[in-house]
């Protein structure tokens, strides 16, 4: 009972991201009107490359630091991408393995500049963004590139297609439903941050985000923990690169885009239950957080224009009510203000 | 002495950097077109008023900063402001124009100070609640968007045939701000906050009030941005505020105000700003690739803040 009190409180931002998700999704569930399969595969779709960013953002707000880099750095590695990425067979995956290092220098680059130079994280990583998107701007001045056709397919929708695509077998079964983003994602989670989270390394992230001085008293090797972390993020950010350039087949240096993806991974990572300041969360809660920001604008394709909510349904006011809920969603955390016997206890 | 004459080093090096660029462009002026274009009176006056702007702006990002937090609703704050104002239009929609920065800058501080929602995050929202609601009240038609005459006023006009007004308005609110910043009781409490807001509480400061004025400061002084960029413009646009986010934290960064609060000289931010609008005018004039211009942009930052903005090692 003691120990599971103990988890539920350690976890309260997690379950609580993971409750929204489920109120959100399972109400876009039972309004649309054809929900199956090929509709969970295209959510995903959707959702895939903001939740990478998002996952990119967590691992450098575990440390302390915000990272507004994520967005142009997976624009760049989108960029880089789809020239590597244009070949068949074996030159595919290697461009892949190009792009993913890309990705994770650029996020050790943004780490030797907050370690070694001992500049803020928010600005040095404002001034490596830009130098991402110029980067990315000298690779595709205009949106181009030509990523094989099956290829993207593949990758980008069920199990069955990917070996329907290739010849490998014509039906898995009941698991060739199981879109295939969901595999990498799991993948993803399992070979890399799991074994992080456990590692020497992945623990000193969370100590140095509750009290650096105090990780550093303790023996954490500060230093190379935070480039760990910074690495980390850049990796996230090159498999959101990656993932963009499958599902587009091209490589665009859209710097708005960019931002905008930026802003949002740092809606997602809140909302996901990690603190800004800190020490605690994940990016298991991160991927839950994404996936409610997305959800929120899947409800509004599927309210029916006639009923009562219909006027919702208009896009006129779909970011607004975005804006709204994203305010709400991040006020929820105001709650322990009002819990405080002394106000003293709200400044540190 | 925090608020002495000595010029600091952010502020000497950001004024060495901008001899650098304008000595640099002229080199280049000369070589190609034979003209020192730089630095005639023409070029820096036109420089400076379209860098009023981005002046104005950044003078409010720096309230926030100073106080270790940081106002991503800016370029909604901007744009709202003025397209509210040139949809009501006259001088009704001038006084809307301030009256919603105030609202804004309320609300922004009301969540930060009172809810303590982190200020990173809650302005966030806001500024896509305020890009929702100019999408709903302009999305369906097309409201008057030409500027008011105070607009083109402030943001078009020059007097004498070579003063732009924009540069005074700028000059007006850095008055304002340097006079509350180092000749007020709530410029030391910013200080105060941005250095350790438990200390200031317990010293009997009002910190949430604090909070909340400078939060105000801020969105006011977008809305002030949004009056005048609108009259430079001649009308007003949604995405007027986008490419005044980032720049204006660059120019307070680079002006040597600490990012989490608590040290920082305006002067500083004046250089600041210069050193942006200076960089990107020069650049672009060299026509430099956009790429260049990004890269560029960035080592500048970075390199600058090697140079003054290391922060201390944590060992204890």
């Amino acid at each position: 009972m003691k120990t599971i009190r103990l988890y539920l409180s350690q976890n309260a931002g997690l379950l609580l991201a993971i409750g929204m998700f489920a109120v959100i999704y399972l109400t876009y569930v039972s309004m649309h009107p054809h929900y199956g399969m090929n509709v969970v595969t295209q959510n995903i779709n959707e959702t895939l490359a903001l939740i990478f960013v998002s996952m990119a953002q967590t691992v450098p707000v575990l440390v302390g630091g915000l990272d507004l880099s994520v967005g142009p750095l997976m624009t760049l590695v989108n960029c880089f991408g789809s020239v590597v990425m244009a070949g068949t067979g074996g030159s595919i995956a290697l461009g892949i393995i190009a792009a993913l290092a890309l990705g994770a220098a650029g996020g050790f680059f943004n780490g030797c500049i907050v370690v070694y130079g001992r500049i803020q994280p928010i600005i040095a990583t404002l001034a490596t963004g830009a130098i991402y998107i110029g980067l990315a701007l000298f690779l595709r001045p205009t949106p181009g590139g030509n990523v094989n056709g099956d290829f993207s397919w593949a990758f980008t929708n069920d199990i069955n297609e990917l070996g329907l695509t290739y010849g490998w077998f014509d039906d898995a079964g009941i698991f060739g439903v199981i879109p295939i983003q969901f595999i990498i994602l799991l993948l993803i989670i399992v070979v890399v941050w799991i074994p992080f989270r456990r590692s020497t390394l992945g623990r000193g992230c969370y100590a140095i985000g509750s009290a650096e001085g105090a990780a550093y008293m303790s023996g954490v090797r500060v230093n190379r923990s935070k480039l760990a972390a910074f690495t980390l993020g850049g990796f996230f950010a090159g498999c959101a690169g990656v993932y963009l350039t499958m599902q587009m087949g091209s490589g665009n240096a859209d710097a708005p885009q960019a931002a905008e993806y930026t802003l949002r991974s740092i809606a997602a990572v809140v909302i996901g239950g990690t603190s800004l300041f800190g020490g605690t969360g994940g990016v298991i809660g991160t991927i839950f957080g994404a996936m409610v920001l997305r959800s929120i604008s899947f409800i509004f394709r599927v309210v029916p224009e006639d009923s009562a909510f219909g006027f919702v349904a208009s896009p006129l006011l779909q970011p607004l009510f975005e804006g709204i809920i994203l305010l709400l969603a991040v006020s929820l955390g105001a709650a322990r203000v009002f819990r405080v016997r002394n106000r003293l206890s709200l400044f540190t | 002495m925090p608020f002495g004459l000595k010029v600091d080093k952010p502020i000497l090096l950001g004024s060495a950097f901008i001899v650098i660029i304008l000595a640099v462009g002229t080199a280049y002026t000369l070589t190609t077109q034979g003209t020192a274009t730089f630095l005639s009176p023409t070029y820096l006056l036109q420089q400076l008023h379209f860098g009023a702007f981005l002046g104005v702006t950044a003078a409010g990002m720096m309230m926030v900063i100073l106080l270790g937090h940081i106002d991503l609703s800016v370029p909604w704050t901007l744009a709202a402001s003025a397209m509210l104002a040139t949809a009501i239009g006259g001088l009704l929609g001038d006084v809307t124009c301030i009256g919603v920065g105030l609202a804004v800058g309320l609300f922004n501080g009301i969540g930060v100070a009172f809810l303590r929602v982190p200020s990173m995050i809650f302005t966030l929202g806001v500024n896509t609640v305020l890009l929702g609601l100019m999408v709903m009240l302009t999305g369906g038609h097309a409201p008057q968007s030409a500027a008011t005459d105070l607009m083109l006023f402030l943001g078009r006009d020059r007097s004498f045939g070579f003063l732009p007004h924009s540069v005074v308005v700028w000059a007006a609110v850095s008055a304002v701000l340097v006079f509350m910043l180092t000749r007020t009781p709530l410029g030391r409490y910013m200080y105060a906050i941005g250095n350790k807001e438990a200390a200031a509480y317990l010293s009997g400061v009002r910190t949430r009030m604090v909070i909340v004025a400078a939060f105000v400061m801020c969105s006011l002084c977008a809305a002030i941005a949004g009056l005048a960029l609108a009259g430079y413009s001649a009308r007003a646009y949604q995405a007027m505020g986008d490419q005044y986010l980032l720049p204006s934290i660059a120019a307070v960064v680079l002006g040597g105000t600490n990012i989490l609060g608590g040290r920082g000289r305006y002067s500083g931010t004046v250089v600041g700003v210069i050193l942006i609008v200076l960089l990107q005018s020069v650049l672009s004039v060299m026509q430099m690739e956009e790429g260049w211009r990004q890269v560029i942009y960035g080592a500048v930052i970075i390199v600058m803040l090697l140079v003054y903005g290391r922060g201390q090692r944590v060992e204890s």
